[in-house]
């Protein structure tokens, strides 16, 4: 086995970072503890709880599952790097505050992370969509009925007006999990 | 969780990986998106001494029609074939059935090289190739193969894939407006299925009812020779060996197999 270092490059929140790492450190691990950027937070550690989101080159991605030197010569944002200290919250945490959609707080900076995403590949997501597109993030304190409010209300929408017309256009819908088979003929 | 320490070497070229893998072989391992081989270098199940990653080769990045089949870089992410114009209308199921695999951040990294090297029984796009009767394409320094999906898995966790070779592309046929569906059944929307059925133009893939992804032979005889959907899904589970853990015993999978092919080729048929 080796104990070989590769230098990393990675801009991170819009400025240059870089150090000499061991391949087998995890981006969440650089963050925290090279760069040290504490926002994002490692939950599971193993794909599923999304806590640990970050952006790379803009999309979402779980970084307790990205090895560091994979994300070199790219670019990274993280919670830190939404809302620039001193300035105005990112749309996104504000509309997290406003519709409070948090309660202890651990799962917010995935949560925040997964809906820009989400909101940059679907500019005008339904109740369901958002549902959907946060699949991938767990609230152990089980607050999702906010933190779906927030991003909707974050996507410039209505979240009574979108959640009624949700509900009165799927009277019937399938419990979340569970296949429509979508399909076409 | 921290992976046993290893080599990197992140190639330029095809070529140049494959030239990586003739020289390390059974020592290296191949990262793609890294969305199966990280959590098992995690769990410590896996310690490569070499990870080639081939993430960065834009060569392995590509969807185009090629005659009658649809031509997939095995780089292609399980997000690229969502979003693919080409594939929705040429291979609809691909990308219905790439919107289920983890959540969206597993698809934007994952790759359907990566999950068909993976050769899990549980993932759902080895069994969609399957349906779709596509075919595997492996190169290596000695040159490139041609597989056929129907002849490519061995096992769990196993495939016909020799240690220096590489999966670079997925060949599929052009189904257009054949009938098609995928019926997945988890406990929470981003995990593996317990049972999962691909069905296009009258074939249907498995999903976790046996060691390597199944065709499901009997229900596509007896659809061939007129039968009913009602009793061609009730063979489904037929020739199967379905595995029993904490999600689901072997009698529930065979249940499930039997009900989901019923959903899914009713639907297929648009009735």
């Amino acid at each position: 086995m080796s104990g070989n270092t590769v230098k990393v490059d990675i801009t991170v929140n819009g400025e240059q970072t870089s150090a000499d790492v061991e391949p087998r450190l995890l981006l969440a691990h650089y963050l925290r503890e090279n760069v040290g950027l504490k926002a994002t937070n490692i939950g599971c550690d193993t794909t599923s709880c999304g806590a640990c989101t970050v952006l790379v080159d803009g999309e979402s991605v779980k970084s307790c599952t990205v090895l560091a030197v994979q994300t070199d010569q790219r670019s990274v944002t993280t919670l830190e790097g939404l809302s620039p200290e001193g300035g105005e919250l990112h749309p996104m945490a504000k509309a997290f505050r406003e519709e409070h959609g948090l309660q202890c707080g651990f799962c917010t900076p995935g949560m925040v992370m997964a809906a820009v995403s989400l909101i940059e590949e679907n500019p005008n997501p339904t109740e369901r969509d958002v549902r959907e597109g946060l699949e991938g993030n767990l609230c152990r304190c089980t607050g999702y009925h906010n933190i779906v409010r927030a991003v909707l209300a974050a996507a410039g929408q209505d979240p009574d007006a979108e959640q009624k017309r949700e509900a009165e256009s799927d009277a019937s819908r399938t419990a979340p999990g569970f296949s429509t088979g979508g399909a076409g003929a | 969780m921290i992976p046993v320490a290893f080599d990197y070497e992140r190639p330029d070229t095809v070529d140049a990986a494959l030239a990586l893998l003739a020289e390390h072989g059974e020592d290296a391992t191949v990262l793609a998106g890294g969305h199966s081989l990280l959590p098992v270098m995690k769990l410590r199940l896996g310690a490569p001494e070499l990870v080639i990653d081939i993430g960065r080769l834009a060569d392995l990045n590509y969807i185009r029609v090629e005659g009658d089949e649809v031509a997939i870089g095995a780089g292609t992410r399980h997000r690229d074939l969502e979003a693919s114009e080409v594939l929705a209308t040429e291979v609809p199921l691909l990308p219905a059935v790439a919107r289920t695999v983890g959540d969206p951040q597993v698809r934007h990294r994952g790759t359907i090289g990566g999950s068909l090297a993976h050769a899990d029984p549980a993932s759902d796009l080895p069994a969609a190739v399957l349906a779709l009767n596509g075919t595997v394409v492996l190169r290596s320094a000695r040159g490139e193969r041609q597989v056929p999906i129907t002849g490519f898995y061995t096992g769990v966790f196993s495939s016909v894939k020799e240690p220096d070779e590489l999966i670079v592309e997925v060949r599929v046929p052009r189904t257009g407006a054949a009938g098609w569906a995928y019926e997945k059944f988890t406990r929470r929307s981003n995990d593996w299925a317990i049972v999962a059925v691909a069905v296009v133009d009258g074939r249907v893939g498995l999903v976790n009812m046996g060691p390597t992804p199944l065709r499901a032979s009997a229900t596509e005889a007896a659809l061939a020779e007129g039968a009913s959907i009602e009793d061609a899904a009730a063979l489904a589970d037929q020739a199967t060996d379905p595995p029993a853990d904490t999600a689901a015993t072997r009698e529930y999978r065979r249940h499930l197999a039997r009900l989901l092919t019923k959903r899914a080729l009713t639907t297929a048929a648009g009735v």
